[in-house]
């Protein structure tokens, strides 16, 4: 048993060795300015950085624009899907494990194939959120989907109505306030996504946020390193919060079980 | 119909026992209920508080009865508010997925003068096609197998039995960023760490082990396969983790009990139920790896041929061709992932035997 214990160690060392050997190299690349000197500067500067700002802009406009759109037609849906048409879930299943699967590359190049007009969509940001929106709704819908599951929609929404809710009540006061981890969480998983996304706006030639990064990497690579650190940090974080608000829901959930 | 006639619940009581009682009701006091409902099948379906859905699955089996599909399909005509909810998701995917698949389908055979033609598929046949589609084989296949094996030892010596419990959290967000990290992020962490002056290469250079004369690059598939292990291996922890939490413990000391050591209960056991779920998995990493674009692009710009890279070099206008010839490229990879899905599907569905 001892030996098990030693050998099930050292075997996860060399995980944390392969994990964050490399994440720390880039830490201490990220520092380096030049010589023996190292210090911040390169975060400082890397932010004063022309076009910094108008890559993260564009990134984030895009990334609101993929959330509004993706909830506005994926959060009926996995509604409906929940609360009445319980035999349309294989389909909606299928259809978001084919726009899991889909690559990007693959998908940028049937849109570009598709689209070609009208001008106020090609050739601005609106192009790039109608792709990310078919990247998103997989994550999404099953983000939705698992969180109205755990609710028994059905009876909330029968108990609500029975003792007068409109709809209108019934969205904003039962289901809003009980489903929000699960939009929270599909919320920061769309924008992980429109954050990290490289393929479709390198294609397409939009100055995202990691094809900026990808393109000062040649010429300041240590701005670079910092600008991948920060983003990772972020994405960490997010992540982070995500399992909490997980966790929670969890906590609630059993809470609800238990009281029954 | 439980919103559109609130009438006849008002007088119920709410919750489970109303659904209950409505079901057995349906008929007589619904007049569109006595259409829909009188199949005592459908009626389960749409009250399924009254059938657990391991029973449905028994009763039903994969595919549903005839009369039961039928009635889907009436149901489904008879219900504008459907249409209203799921309509737009569905119209969003058929525009901007169905639809610009088929066009890549149907511009791949056609030429400049819209011409069917299969020249263009036939040009995949050639050297460089054959060798991107070689390599982006090699490198997904291996890079799925390893990470497979991996993340899944990776999962059950962090989640498993006897695992200290307070990894758990800490891998599963380190594992959704990670199996996120692509691009130039993890091209720059490795170029620090295995490139010509990167940190270990210069650490074993220090003690006398040069890295390159064992042949190591990065920037061939072998040094992508290692590359895409940093995101493969935390993409397979998180999709196995849910099947290693299903291996229940009363399986194992049932073993105990009967005599099995540890060895015998994972041949014979352990094993052959979670081997369908390790292979779906697996699939899935395939499947990733083959549609990566990001970090190949960061890191070897092209250098190694891969299938991802040549559709972009077509459509960026980096290489002289014929926009056909991605598609062409894109339709081949629609093949793939198409077996991919099919194999995924299969192993998914041997796999659920065993969910609770």
């Amino acid at each position: 048993m001892r030996a098990g214990k030693f050998l099930s160690g050292a075997a996860l060392s060399l995980f944390a060795l392969y994990f964050f050997v490399p994440l720390g190299s880039l830490f201490a690349n990220s520092l380096w300015a030049g010589g023996d000197v190292y210090n911040f500067s390169a975060y400082s500067e890397v932010l004063r950085e022309r076009g910094f700002t108008d890559a993260l802009m564009l990134t984030g406009q895009v990334a609101a624009e993929t959330i509004i759109l993706t909830l506005a037609i994926t959060f009926p849906a996995a509604y409906w899907v929940n609360l009445r048409s319980a035999h349309l879930r294989p389909l909606l299943s299928a259809l978001s494990v084919v726009a899991f699967i889909i690559p990007p590359i693959v998908l940028v190049s049937g849109i570009s194939a598709f689209y070609t007009g009208p001008e106020w969509f090609v050739g601005t940001p609106h192009y790039l959120v109608a792709a990310y929106t078919v990247l998103a709704i997989p994550y999404t819908y099953r983000a939705l989907d698992n969180g109205m599951r755990s609710l028994n929609l059905q009876t909330l929404s029968e108990a609500a109505q029975s003792v007068g809710a409109s709809w209108g009540t019934l969205l904003r006061r039962i289901i809003l306030p009980n489903v929000r981890g699960a939009v929270l969480g599909a919320v920061l998983l769309i924008l992980t996504l429109s954050l990290g996304e490289f393929t479709i706006a390198n294609v397409l030639l939009y100055q995202s946020f990691p094809v900026y990064m990808t393109y000062i990497a040649s010429s300041k690579a240590t701005g670079s390193a910092a600008l991948a650190l920060s983003a990772l940090l972020l994405t960490w974080g997010a992540m982070y919060l995500l399992l909490n608000l997980e966790s929670g829901a969890a906590r609630r959930a059993r809470r609800t079980q238990e009281a029954k | 119909m439980t919103d559109t006639e609130p009438l006849t619940r008002d007088l119920q009581p709410e919750g489970i026992s109303s659904s209950l009682i409505r079901t057995s009701d349906e008929s007589k006091t619904n007049p569109s209920g006595a259409r829909r409902s009188n199949d005592r099948m459908a009626a389960m379906e749409e009250h399924p508080a009254l059938l657990p859905d391991v029973l449905v699955s028994e009763l039903f089996g994969q595919t549903p009865p005839r009369t039961v599909r039928r009635n889907r399909l009436a149901r489904w005509r008879s219900d504008p508010l459907t249409w209203l909810f799921v309509g737009p998701l569905l119209a969003y995917l058929i525009a901007f997925m169905a639809l610009p698949s088929i066009a890549v389908l149907i511009s791949a055979f056609r030429d400049d003068a819209g011409h069917f033609t299969t020249q263009y598929v036939q040009a995949l046949t050639q050297t460089q096609y054959l060798l991107g589609l070689k390599n982006t084989l090699t490198l997904s296949f291996f890079s799925a197998l390893i990470g497979a094996v991996l993340g899944a030892l990776l999962a059950w010596l962090a989640l498993g039995p006897g695992s200290p419990g307070w990894l758990r959290r800490p891998l599963l967000a380190f594992s959704g960023v990670a199996s996120n990290f692509a691009g130039i992020p993890l091209a720059l962490a490795f170029l620090m760490t295995l490139g010509s002056t990167g940190v270990v290469t210069r650490l074993l250079a220090g003690a006398g082990f040069d890295l390159s004369r064992t042949g190591f690059s990065l920037f061939n598939v072998w040094g992508l396969v290692v590359v895409y292990l940093y995101f493969q291996i935390p993409l397979m922890v998180i999709l196995i983790a849910p099947a290693l939490e299903g291996l229940r413990a009363e399986w194992a000391e049932a073993a105990e009990n009967l005599g099995a050591s540890r060895t015998v209960y994972w041949r014979r056991i352990g094993l052959p139920i979670i081997a369908p779920a390790l292979l779906a998995c697996a699939t899935m990493l395939f499947g990733n790896a083959f549609a990566t674009y990001a970090t190949p692009y960061a890191l070897t710009s092209g250098t190694v041929a891969l299938l991802p890279l040549q559709i972009a070099a077509v459509m960026t206008g980096n290489v002289l061709s014929e926009p056909q010839m991605g598609r062409a490229i894109a339709l081949l990879i629609i093949v793939i992932m198409l077996i991919t899905v099919a194999l995924y599907t299969y192993f998914d569905r041997l796999s659920s035997r065993w969910r609770p």
